[in-house]
């Protein structure tokens, strides 16, 4: 039963991916790249990298979100290509 | 030519999970990963560290150098950004100030040179971008904030025994107070750690990393080596190896929170340290 969770969060994972990659708001870009952090903390915890999972969640779905969050509303929000 | 680049990213990760094709599988026993030191660390981290632990043991013992120069590079991310964002001395605002009347709600704008008068208590100083007024958040975050910081300090000392350790818990500290900087503002974050003590305690928390190495080395041990400790903590090798892991994560815990906090500083207030977000 295990691999349909793993299945499910795997195509959130390229979802999530894709749509950070080619959305247009920056903040809307950075939102789901916490997102796509998030998974991937799931995924490591899954594998039973659980130190990995816990560095994953404080750094790439906290603190990492927070200073793109800053840096987004310090620059321009919308990209140019 | 955006037709060529996708082609050639189509093609380079076509390349790449063909190449994944030839791993070992996962968790396989013989694969090579599996058959050089990680039997060793498996059947002796217990008995030469006595830490349960073994990915901890591992980070800050066995690979200590790799830590060490991790925590480093991390210090230097932080100094890059120092250097790229800050904005030493140049004034370019009219030097105004942006007070609110807590009890009303109306915000005045205070010119250069006048100031509010002594001892009046109902104005705080906001940002001069809108700020609402959120009782609610700020009080929240209140609350929160000190159970974040002990959170953190119990994640870097039972590093031993669960997961976490000086990076994580390093990193959750300096989220509090990035919590608290961004639920007031970042004069009241400034007043409790500033820029000084941030860089100050950086540098601290590499100097507690190198100095216990350099420590084992005047010992007459291998640099890193905390089973030369014994003597200075009082305690058999195999557990001065435990306390050591602990004094070294300590130090990357204190360096870490640190960069963390300086580069929101940096980052929120677009190197002048005056307004936030």
């Amino acid at each position: 039963m295990i691999w349909v969770i793993e299945f499910l969060i795997m195509l959130l994972v390229l979802i999530v991916g894709i749509g950070a990659l080619t959305v247009k708001d920056l903040l809307g870009a950075v939102i789901l790249f916490g997102a796509y952090s998030f998974m991937m903390c799931l995924l490591w915890a899954i594998m039973g990298a659980v130190d990995v999972a816990f560095t994953e969640a404080s750094v790439g779905a906290g603190v990492s979100t927070v200073l793109f969050v800053a840096a987004v509303f310090r620059t321009s929000r919308r990209t140019k290509d | 030519l955006k037709i060529i680049a996708a082609v050639a990213v189509t093609l380079c990760g076509a390349v790449l999970v063909y190449g994944t094709m030839d791993f070992p599988a996962w968790s396989d026993p013989a694969s090579p990963a599996a058959t050089h030191v990680s039997p060793h660390y498996i059947e002796k981290t217990m008995q030469e560290t006595s830490v349960p632990n073994i990915v901890t043991a591992v980070l800050a013992d066995y690979r200590g150098y790799d830590t060490m120069f991790e925590t480093a590079v991390i210090f230097s991310a932080g100094i890059a950004c120092l250097f790229l964002l800050r904005v030493f001395g140049r004034r370019e605002d009219d030097g105004a100030m942006v007070c609110r009347h807590i009890p009303t709600g109306i915000t005045v704008r205070i010119k250069k040179g006048r100031d509010l008068p002594d001892g009046c208590v109902e104005f705080e100083r906001i940002d001069s971008t809108w700020v609402p007024h959120d009782i609610i958040v700020k009080n929240t975050c209140r609350l929160v904030a000190p159970f974040i910081q002990l959170f953190a300090l119990y994640v870097v000392a039972h590093g031993h025994h669960s997961p976490g350790g000086g990076f994580q818990g390093g990193v959750i500290f300096g989220a509090a107070v990035i919590l608290y900087s961004l639920s007031y503002n970042l004069q009241s974050a400034t007043r409790q750690i500033s820029e000084r003590a941030g860089l100050l305690l950086s540098t601290t928390g590499i100097f507690i990393y190198a100095g216990t190495g350099a420590l084992c080395l005047l010992l007459g041990s291998n640099f890193l080596n905390y089973g030369a400790l014994a003597g200075v903590l009082g305690v058999d090798p195999v557990t001065a190896r435990s306390h050591g892991i602990l004094i070294v994560e300590i130090g990357v815990g204190v360096a870490v929170s640190a960069v963390m906090v300086l580069l929101f500083y940096m980052l929120a207030s677009i190197g002048r340290l005056k307004e936030g977000l």
